[in-house]
């Protein structure tokens, strides 16, 4: 493989890295402190693009405009199906609150389809994004810079948030023990709804992103992306938001050099995640980053 | 009530039962004899997965693989020849599978054990997991059986997938599978073997301090409800004549997870209720994706809704009637008995 | 008086969870056909005791001998099926079972019924009958037969607690480890089940092994005592030596004991 082809794919990788690691915050960040497999997190991420789509298409809203409106949007549908769909689950066996989010994903896809209809979308690619620069034989698109960039600062805001603010320190207190955090005064359903916010804000971004990389949308876009970026979370150590960073990254480079390297495994390309999270929950089920948990008898 | 005596209700239950569907044979269209069908196939997968899951415990969400497994290993065995070469044309079939043959039972009864074998397979790794990650080992498993369907075109003829399948899987042998289904699970469950497997459910600590080997329960649990949910594979395969490998997507689980949440966990009564009510609203349901016309007002189809309706009731039930129709509890012929009694009293 | 033998011994057995020792150098002898107590404050490691003797814990060193054979690195269900069973602190019974259901559970082990049985008529409902009739003699044996049809959880603390030990007899042991079976009960309830715990040894040939805190109970059914504290093993004997030993007074039974005798 030449250097330039290497190249090409490791900016790929990159990118896409970054988009998976965006979407495993959000179920890291919600297992973390639920222990809930949100099934509905993928549907959020295609929320977030459709939403910028609509924004432009029907508000004709600037599209910087739009994109902050999106967010925001999608961050409030978060809260939302947190309050209607699993905060009545709390007291519930888990796997409860676990068939309530598939049901809401089924429910968010469909709903999609019955207003935006099935058929795929191209998406409007500002210029100066979508412009592709030739440097030597690279062709560099400029989102493969952006990618990386906005995910990173997004991540650093998260972070910051998470280790130095009283609401991030409820949640680090909640993802350890929920019933003493809620005893010592913690308004925990209103933690968690930020957690939700936080979570599904950071999905709007990585399904924004997407729409411009891969530049179409439709209302199963946030199936696959959803399960890879959950396996990436488990990858990295659930709970831990920078596992589900480097598991995001590892995932997106596994799956670009595989078939980079090996072409006639491409087909079998949304299999690799699954085959993956397989053999990291056999070997290592806390993942790289995770705490080990005891089983009490 | 003596033994005798229920025994004989439920052949008369039965031969209720068969003397319906030979009414509805003659005299029913086709479209609505489909719908029966559906229900037989439909109630014989709720049943294999309320076996899994509401009965041992296992959330496993990977019956769409073993429905896959199934309907694959048995499409193959009733396909003519004839018909596979012309239906192979990417590549063609590899050779036993060519010109292998078998009567339609037994294709079915070998979709089953393909599947009992697959779930064998996984269960060794994946049943050492527990509650939710289980479930997404398993969902695992069957979106890997789907892509690899879809990448061997020698076997599975990729994303074209099988056509042609003849249709043998008429009214009889799908409730006759459905009611052996529904006998051997009954049996299994009402056994002490049952008892146990009910026993890992609700406390696994205690199920080991007593003496139980959990795992190899778990999975004997596991496979048997793999094979009847390769069984209903087979016969879905043979009732739509047509397989590929999208058919086998999420969504499949979703709807058999559906009727046995629907059905109440742990409750065979509940999964065959929830089965029969759950397969017509879906096939009712369809009329709102159809255009209708109020005289002058034309009313377009809104494809989606039927999901949209479908998902908003899997989350009513969930939020509302977390135990569904029939919580644990079953119809029995002394409850029955029972309530006849009860309601004569309040008449009179 | 005759010798009697070592029916289980632990030798040496060290338990740690990452930096916490939960149980140091532990070395116990029981005889056959006695009542033992393991006895000590909260904490002491009584209950990680028991987890390493019916297997749910592998201890960090050292080994559990059960009729002289090594059951180190067995699991639960093994350690059960060479002859021990248990109960727990908190009674774990299976709630949504009948009591009926849930002695028949314990009958699994000796007489299992394969699934394959399960839906022929023949050997499968003779088996099944043979289990039924089994479970009903041992639920006579503990007063709980006219409740046989129901629902497990709905039964009082008292009956849940002799369940939970029918449950144990079930399987058949030979040597029973009773955790806490005095907690929750009123003074004529722990009396019942004193003589309760005396009349199964005798009855289905036991050693028995319990934790307790109530001293009424220790001291008025066990031969021998261990006394545990933070892990370690600092005082055993018959019940007036433990009485008697100052350290144990220091470590545990403090003025409220004093008080009491």
């Amino acid at each position: 493989m030449s250097l330039e082809m290497f190249i090409q794919h490791f900016l790929n990788a990159l990118t896409l890295g970054s988009l998976y690691g965006l979407i495993a915050i959000g179920y890291t960040m919600v297992y973390g402190i639920l222990r809930l497999i949100n099934f509905a997190h993928g549907d959020i991420f295609m929320l977030g693009a459709y939403f910028v789509f609509w924004g432009g298409a029907l508000f004709k809203l600037p599209w910087g405009l739009a994109v902050v409106a999106a967010i925001a949007f999608t961050s409030f549908c978060g809260v939302l199906v947190d309050r209607a769909a699993y905060r009545p689950l709390r007291e519930a066996p888990r796997i409860s609150a676990l068939i309530s989010s598939i049901g809401v994903s089924f429910f968010i896809e469909n709903l999609c389809i019955v207003t935006f209809s099935a058929i795929p979308r191209a998406v409007h690619v500002p210029q100066w994004l979508g412009q592709v620069h030739l440097i030597g034989k690279v062709r560099l698109l400029p989102l493969a810079v952006v990618v990386p960039i906005v995910s990173m600062v997004l991540t650093s805001g998260l972070l910051w948030i998470v280790y130095r603010t009283k609401p991030g320190l409820a949640m680090r207190a909640i993802s350890k023990d929920i019933e003493t955090t809620r005893l010592m005064g913690v308004p925990v359903n209103r933690i968690i709804a930020i957690t939700f916010g936080l979570g599904s804000a950071l999905a709007a971004a990585s399904g924004i992103m997407w729409a411009l990389r891969y530049p179409q949308i439709h209302p199963f876009m946030g199936v696959i992306p959803g399960f890879k970026a959950f396996i990436a979370a488990v990858l990295g150590g659930i709970g831990s938001i920078q596992g589900a960073v480097l598991g995001g990254m590892l995932l997106g480079f596994i799956e670009i050099m595989i078939i980079a390297f090996l072409p006639a495994l491409s087909g079998y390309r949304d299999a690799f995640a699954f085959v993956l999270l397989i053999a990291i929950l056999l070997v290592r089920p806390s993942g790289l980053m995770g705490e080990k948990l005891e089983e009490k008898v | 009530m003596s033994a005798e005596r229920k025994k004989l209700l439920s052949v008369a239950a039965l031969s209720l039962m068969a003397l319906f569907l030979w009414w509805a044979q003659g005299h029913l269209d086709g479209y609505k004899i489909q719908i029966l069908n559906l229900v037989a196939i439909n109630i014989i997968l709720a049943l294999s997965l309320n076996l899994i899951y509401g009965f041992t415990g296992l959330f496993s969400l990977g019956h769409a693989g073993f429905m896959a497994v199934g309907a694959y290993v048995s499409s193959l065995l009733i396909l003519p020849a004839a018909q596979k070469e012309t239906i192979f044309l990417l590549e063609p079939l590899v050779w036993p599978l060519s010109v292998l043959q078998a009567p339609f039972f037994v294709a079915v009864l070998a979709g089953g054990v393909a599947a009992a074998l697959f779930g064998l397979l996984i269960s060794l790794p994946v049943l050492r997991l527990g509650g939710d990650y289980l479930g997404i080992a398993t969902l695992g498993f069957a979106e890997i059986v789907r892509v690899v369907a879809n990448n061997l075109p020698g076997i599975t003829n990729g994303a074209l997938g099988l056509k042609g399948i003849p249709h043998y899987a008429n009214i009889w042998w799908n409730y006759g599978w459905c009611l052996f289904t529904l006998y051997f699970i009954v049996r299994i469950v009402n056994s002490n073997f049952g008892n146990v497997l009910k026993a890992i459910r609700d406390d696994e600590t205690a199920a080991r301090a007593m003496g139980i080997d959990v795992l190899r329960c778990k999975v004997i649990s596991f496979a048997l409800g793999a094979f009847f949910a390769g069984v209903g594979g087979a016969l879905l395969a043979s009732l739509l004549t047509t397989i590929d490998p999208k058919m086998f997507l999420f969504l499949l689980t979703f709807n058999v997870l559906m009727i046995v949440v629907a059905g109440g966990l742990g409750s065979i009564s509940g999964t065959v209720i929830a089965g029969v009510v759950i397969t017509v609203l879906l096939e009712w349901l369809r009329f709102v994706e159809n255009p209708i016309d109020f005289g002058p007002i034309h009313i377009p189809g809104i494809p989606g809704m039927r999901m949209v309706i479908f998902s908003l009731a899997l989350l009513f039930i969930i939020l509302f009637r977390r135990e569904g129709i029939m919580g644990m509890r079953e119809i029995t012929w002394d409850g029955l008995a029972c309530a006849c009694r009860r309601g004569g009293k309040d008449r009179g | 008086m005759v010798e009697r033998e070592t029916v289980l011994e632990t030798r040496n057995v060290t338990m740690r969870f990452g930096g916490l020792t939960a149980l140091h150098d532990f070395s116990i002898r029981v005889l056959r056909g006695s009542i033992v107590g393991l006895i000590g404050p909260n904490g002491a490691g009584k209950t990680t005791c028991f987890n390493v003797m019916t297997g749910f814990y592998a201890p960090t060193e050292g080994k559990v001998l059960f009729e002289g054979r090594d059951l180190t690195g067995k699991g639960p269900h093994q350690v059960c099926r060479e002859g021990i069973a248990r109960t727990f602190q908190n009674i774990r019974l299976f709630s949504n079972e009948t009591v009926l259901q849930n002695v028949m559970i314990g009958c699994h082990v000796r007489t299992p019924l394969r699934w394959w049985e399960a839906p022929f008529p023949c050997s499968g409902t003779r088996k099944e009958r043979e289990i039924r009739e089994k479970a009903m003699t041992l639920l006579e044996e503990v007063e709980l037969a006219r409740l046989a049809d129901e629902c497990a959880a709905s039964l009082p603390y008292g009956a849940q607690r002799r369940l939970e030990i029918a449950r144990a007899l079930a399987t058949e042991p030979r040597f029973l480890l009773l955790d806490e079976p005095a907690a929750g009960m009123n003074p004529q309830e722990t009396q019942k089940l004193m003589a309760f715990i005396r009349h199964i040894r005798d009855r289905f040939n036991l050693t028995v092994m319990l934790i307790e805190h109530d001293m009424r109970v220790v001291m008025g059914v066990c031969e021998h005592i261990w006394v545990l504290d933070y892990g370690v093993l600092i005082a055993e004997g018959a019940p007036r030596e433990i009485q008697a030993d100052p350290r144990v007074i220091e470590a545990y039974l403090g003025e409220e004991y004093i008080a009491d005798a």
